[in-house]
């Protein structure tokens, strides 16, 4: 893996003069994909811009690094090659928002936490919480397929998002899905490009379906005795009729596991659910719930240096086993854990260690329990030392070579992102 | 076709596995789309899904193009034959393989009918969300196909909401495994893609389906207006007002009188029904329901009931799901069409189809989910009148340009199949629709899998640069070509 890092060389005139000179500017060290800098910021302020340098990019051969604001730019494997980064942010804008309709178009540079201000003007918002919202940008969101706490009674990003404009190495600007919730006409590109990581082509455009905005929020907090009590009543809440918003487990060595539920709606109904919920809680304390407790998964990414952070996947009921393999994994370690999950099984874990520690025996050790599992665990953060020696992403398993194939077909000279996705795609 | 073919074939599914006679051959000529039909070479039931790669890999080796088939109760003719191809009936494998209650999962073959998954897991207080009106008759398998929708989809979300994995046999023969049981498996959503890809990129034989938790209360209201105009209003003002109905349905006079004429639903003979159903927290739904009455009654509602029992709110949807096929009480033929549009732009499009129903003679009874704007207009026609059915063909396709003209589509639950192919290029220009068969490429290259399908030409992958190969048994005088 990464064997080639040979940097082809950007002749930038023409790159000048389909995105104005004003626009194309050398690249920094601040601009480096895990430790590679790419030597041009390109920024098109349009759609068909941002087509034409693509094009032009893949007639000469030259790699191209979609950024919005970078805010997850290490998400993925070492890039092969990193000459150019385009980015969106000039695409900035909430081109639509069909409010009686329910959906919004909005371009992949826009800030989601200006999208959802937008939106709120009309009493809506996209049902979604994402990391970072002030500073992430809707096409990066939607790139790294980042999901929060609002998925478990909303859906994924790709059960909301509802039409896209890619624009593909060849320069071809192609739309699918639309502006209704409910249309089967033809490929589901929204969903391929979901979760992409720019590997087949830049998202430029996204239609949303949005929901109202709620009356009224509570959540509650609960501390459970253990691992296997607080995945008992993760299981009984789901299996209750309580339609809550969030369900959200929290673990760490010091403490015994949290889990907080959100609820939505008018202040009448969400009172008797509270109530209900109360009922179901027997073995776990209630405890005060602050108000930033579905920013816990977030607060993942501040601390202390070095750390590996990972992102996990089982079924919601292994979440009890997952958290005691965790600390099992770790117990003769000195690597300090905190782990934020969903209901859903999804969840983050950092680990946070010494100069000294072995992450490679660490990573390994967190795969094979979690492959024991049946679920998977992917690293979004560690050393970068260690990265040049792992996937980051695990084992794909059967689909690998299919994937290949859909990325060949997309992207034939593989100029977009080379190496970071799945199977060194 | 060529008995030594016809021969390993059986070897694979076995002698009752493999239909030729042409009598019963002809029950595969169609589906719910019954005007078209394709006569197929021959019908293979395999039983397993080593059985339907077997199929698959000689189809791959031979260049026979292939369709697959659930109940054929699709109306897009997505399961209709192609020419000198065969059918793969995957109704044998019809097993509900797991159920698992803690993490609502159920694992099914693509034979099982939709209603056998909420039947099945019922008992435990758990539905499978998508409900078609067909939804007795129709296979899960199909549903994948064509990322079936029904009522309840406006909250819900359609088939690929609720499908999290796929055993997929490609079109080469290869077995491959998208998603999974557990989420955000790595890698590209190719599960998301082949939902909804009608058959064209390969057979499912295995889906991991997500269940949902019942309701603690259901309310159903029905509520009486003059006219299309004044209940599309109120249906504005329940979304306005920021609730989610579990389902929100409209149907015109025509189609109200064709439910009453075949199922007596007790619907009130009025300009514009409206069906609203809330589901949720019993105190929630009490007070949204209250609000959902006086909206209507602001909007002109001459008279609300809501359902008291299960069984009247059972008769309510009856009258509703069988609204298609009530018309052929009031009308020898008619053309089910599904076109979306922005729902607020449902009185503008319902008026201008009053106006095209006027000008071509051809009567339309419309019933819709009013919520999210999938409209079903049901053109009426009779076959014995010269020119009716051209003129009533016209008139379904004139509406489906209205809807893409409103920023909608072409088909929102039925599928592009045969019948809307040459639509797609209304709704979408040529780049889109080829950057959208470069997953056909990357799928099936050899366009086996139901070829000729969803789009009005098939691109052409890198292996066939242009150059129409004829099939060797075509060249060979073998394949009969109709």
């Amino acid at each position: 893996m990464n064997n080639s890092r040979v940097q082809t060389e950007v002749p930038t005139a023409e790159l000048g003069a389909i995105v104005g000179a004003d626009h194309l500017r050398p690249a920094t060290s601040a601009d480096a994909v895990d430790g590679i800098q790419p030597q041009w910021i390109v920024e098109p302020g349009s759609e068909e811009e941002l087509a034409r340098v693509l094009q032009w990019a893949n007639s000469l051969g030259i790699h191209v690094v979609p950024r919005g604001q970078g805010t997850k730019l290490e998400w993925g494997n070492l890039p092969r090659h990193a000459e150019l980064v385009l980015s969106t942010l000039r695409l900035n804008r909430v081109v639509e928002h069909a409010w009686g309709d329910m959906t919004a178009t909005v371009e992949a540079g826009c800030l989601m936490g200006e999208f959802q201000k937008t939106l709120s003007e009309h009493g809506q918002r996209l049902a979604y919480d994402a990391l970072w919202p002030e500073r992430s940008t809707m096409g990066g969101i939607l790139a790294t397929n980042d999901s929060g706490s609002y998925r478990i009674r909303f859906g994924a990003l790709r059960d909301l998002i509802i039409g896209i404009t890619l624009a593909l190495p060849d320069g071809t600007l192609a739309k699918s899905g639309g502006k209704v919730v409910k249309n089967v006409a033809g490929y589901d590109l929204p969903k391929l490009a979901t979760g992409s990581l720019g590997t087949l082509g830049v998202i430029t455009q996204a239609i949303f379906r949005l929901h109202p905005l709620p009356q009224a929020v509570r959540s509650l907090s609960f501390s459970t005795p253990d691992s296997t009590s607080m995945n008992e009543l993760v299981l009984a809440v789901q299996d209750s009729k309580l339609a809550y918003t969030g369900l959200q487990i929290r673990a760490d060595s010091h403490d015994p596991p949290c889990i907080d539920v959100r609820f939505e709606g008018t202040p009448g109904g969400i009172d008797a659910q509270a109530r209900q919920l109360l009922s179901l809680t027997a073995k776990a304390q209630q405890v005060e719930s602050f108000p930033d407790v579905w920013n816990k998964r977030q607060a993942l990414w501040t601390g202390k240096e070095p750390n590996l952070l990972c992102k996990f996947s089982v079924l919601p009921s292994q979440l009890g086993a997952l958290c005691a393999a965790v600390f099992r994994a770790l117990e003769q370690s000195r690597l300090t854990p905190r782990l934020v999950a969903q209901g859903l099984g999804l969840g983050f874990l950092r680990l946070e260690g010494e100069d000294g520690s072995d992450w490679l025996a660490i990573i390994t050790r967190l795969r094979e329990e979690m492959n024991s599992l049946g679920g998977t665990l992917g690293v979004l953060h560690c050393p970068l030392a260690v990265k040049s020696h792992i996937d980051v992403w695990g084992p794909v398993g059967d689909s690998e070579g299919l994937m290949h194939r859909v990325k060949n077909q997309f992207d034939p000279a593989a100029i977009l992102n080379p190496g970071r996705f799945v199977g060194g795609i | 076709m060529d008995t030594s073919i016809l021969e390993e074939f059986r070897s694979i599914v076995g002698r009752d596995g493999l239909i030729t006679e042409p009598e019963q051959l002809h029950t595969y000529e169609c589906d719910g789309l019954t005007n078209y039909r394709v006569l197929p070479l021959a019908v293979l039931l395999p039983d397993t899904t080593e059985e339907v790669q077997g199929v698959v890999r000689v189809c791959h080796r031979e260049r026979i193009p292939f369709v697959a088939r659930g109940s054929g109760t699709g109306l897009s003719g997505g399961a209709l034959p192609v020419r000198g191809g065969i059918v793969i009936g995957l109704s044998r494998l019809n097993r509900i393989l797991k159920v698992d209650i803690p993490n609502a999962r159920v694992v099914v073959e693509p034979g099982v009918m939709n209603l056998s998954v909420t039947q099945q897991v019922s008992p435990r207080g758990y539905f499978y969300a998508p409900d078609p009106s067909s939804q007795q008759v129709c296979s899960i398998g199909g549903n994948v196909a064509e990322n079936s929708g029904g009522a309840h989809c406006l909250k819900y979300g359609f088939t690929t909401t609720h499908v999290l994995g796929l055993e997929v046999v490609l079109p080469d023969g290869s077995l491959v495994h998208l998603g999974g049981k557990t989420l955000d498996r790595p890698g590209y959503d190719l599960a998301g893609v082949f939902v909804g890809s009608e058959g064209t990129l390969g057979i499912a034989t295995k889906i991991i389906l997500r269940i949902v938790k019942r309701p603690e209360v259901i309310q159903t209201l029905l509520a009486a207006f003059n006219s299309t105009n004044e209940a599309g209003a109120a249906v504005s003002g329940i979304i306005g007002a920021g609730m989610l109905p579990a389902a929100i349905e409209m149907m015109d006079n025509l189609a109200i009188q064709a439910a009453e004429a075949s199922v007596h639903a007790g619907y009130p003979n009025c300009g514009g029904l409206l069906l609203v159903e809330l589901d949720g927290p019993a105190a929630e739904v009490e007070l949204l329901m209250e609000q959902v009455k006086s909206i209507c009654n602001s909007c002109g509602a001459w008279e609300i009931r809501v359902a008291q029992s299960e069984a009247e709110r059972i008769a309510i949807w009856k009258g509703r799901k069988s609204a298609f096929a009530a018309v052929g009480r009031i009308s020898p033929n008619y053309i089910v069409q599904d076109g979306v549009v922005p729902r607020t732009a449902l009185p503008r499009i319902l008026s201008e189809i009053e106006r095209l129903s006027a000008a071509a003679g051809i009567r339309v009874a419309n019933v819709f989910h009013a919520g999210d704007g999938n409209l079903h207009p049901l053109v009426l026609f009779d076959r014995r009148i010269p020119g009716q059915e051209q003129s009533a063909t016209e008139l379904s396709f004139n509406i489906l340009e209205l809807c893409v003209k409103a920023g909608g589509s072409i088909t929102g639950e039925h599928g592009v199949g045969e019948e809307k192919k040459k639509f797609m290029s209304v709704m979408f220009a040529e780049p889109d629709l080829e950057t959208m068969q470069l997953v056909r490429c990357a799928f099936d290259p050899e366009h086996l899998s139901n070829p000729e399908k969803v789009f009005p030409r098939p691109r052409l992958c890198a292996e066939r640069q242009g150059i129409y190969e004829p099939h060797p048994l075509e060249v060979a005088g073998v394949a009969e070509y109709f």
